[in-house]
C-alpha cells in the first residue's frame, strides 16, 4: 500500500498518523478500521496528524466527511494538524476547512480538545 | 519536443496510484514546478477513480486507458473507460454531485479536474463508456520556475 498508518488512543480521543498518499485504494479499508475504533473506545476527538502525508485526492475529502458525521453524533469532532500546501489547497476548494478544526501540532490539537 | 505515451491497466483500484505514478514519470522531462506535478496527480487519480469506480463499477476484467501527451505549450490527459456512461454529464459536473453519496463519496471529482486544468471535456454515452480529455498549459509555469 502507499500509504502507512499510526494510530494511538488517549482518553476518548484517536490519533491517526497518515503517512504517503490518502485515495480510493486506502480509504475502504481505513475506515472499516478507523469507524470500529470509533465505536470499541467510545472516541469522541479524531485527530489527522497530516505532516507526512503528500497526496490526497477527493476520496480522502470523502473518508474525511464520513468521519465527521459520524462523530458529528456523539458531539465530537475532528482535528487536523500539520498540513502541507497541497493538501491544504484541497481542504479549502473542498470546504473542509468548514468542519474541522486546523492545528499546527499533535499537542495544539490535544489542548483544544481539553478545553472544550 | 512532442512526446507521447498510451497505457492500458484493469480497473483494480489499486491501479490509481499505478497511473499517478506513471503520470509523474511521463513528466519528469519537463522538469515542472512541484506544484504543476502535484496537480497533475491530482487530476489524474480523480479520473481514473472516476474510470474505475463509476465507469467499470469496480469490475476488474475491464480495462480503462491512460494517453498522456505534451507539445512545447500544453501537457494533455486522456481517461478512457468502456464502462456503463454517463447520463447527465453538465449534472455529474455539479459540485458535491455523486451517484454514490452513500459510500462516503465528495462529488468533487470533476470540480478538482475543473479548477486545476485549463481545459476539460467529458464525452459519453450510456453503456458505452466515457473519455475525459484534460488539458494544462505548461509553457509560462516553466519559464517561471527557470528565473
Amino acid at each position: 500500500m502507499a500509504i502507512n498508518i499510526q494510530m494511538a488512543i488517549r482518553k476518548n480521543i484517536l490519533f491517526v498518523r497518515l503517512k504517503g498518499e490518502l485515495d480510493q485504494a486506502v480509504t475502504e479499508k481505513l475506515k472499516i478500521r478507523i469507524s470500529e475504533l470509533i465505536d470499541k473506545y467510545d472516541i469522541k476527538y479524531l485527530v489527522f496528524n497530516l505532516a507526512a502525508l503528500n497526496f490526497m485526492d477527493s476520496s480522502g475529502v470523502g473518508f474525511i466527511i464520513g468521519r465527521y458525521t459520524q462523530l458529528k453524533k456523539r458531539n465530537g469532532k475532528i482535528i487536523v494538524c500539520s498540513m502541507n500546501p497541497l493538501i491544504e489547497r484541497i481542504f479549502n476548494l473542498s470546504g473542509l476547512k468548514k468542519i474541522c478544526s486546523v492545528t499546527t501540532t499533535e499537542l495544539e490539537a490535544e489542548k483544544m480538545v481539553e478545553v472544550a | 519536443m512532442y512526446n507521447e505515451i498510451k497505457t492500458s491497466f484493469l480497473a483494480k483500484i489499486e491501479n490509481v496510484t499505478l497511473a499517478r505514478t506513471i503520470g509523474v514519470a511521463f513528466l519528469v522531462n519537463l522538469d515542472l514546478p512541484l506544484n504543476f506535478v502535484n496537480e497533475v496527480k491530482t487530476v489524474i487519480s480523480e479520473a481514473v477513480t472516476n474510470a474505475i469506480v463509476h465507469g467499470c463499477l469496480s469490475a476488474e476484467n475491464k480495462f480503462v486507458q491512460m494517453n498522456l501527451s505534451y507539445d512545447d505549450v500544453n501537457v494533455y490527459i486522456e481517461i478512457i473507460d468502456d464502462g456503463i456512461g454517463i447520463e447527465d454529464v453538465e449534472k455529474a459536473k455539479e459540485p458535491l454531485f455523486s451517484t454514490k453519496l452513500e459510500e462516503e463519496r465528495a462529488g468533487l471529482g470533476f470540480t478538482i479536474m475543473e479548477v486545476f486544468t485549463d481545459k476539460l471535456d467529458v464525452k459519453s454515452s450510456v453503456n458505452k463508456g466515457t473519455k475525459v480529455l484534460m488539458v494544462k498549459k505548461y509553457s509560462e509555469q516553466a519559464k517561471l520556475s527557470q528565473l
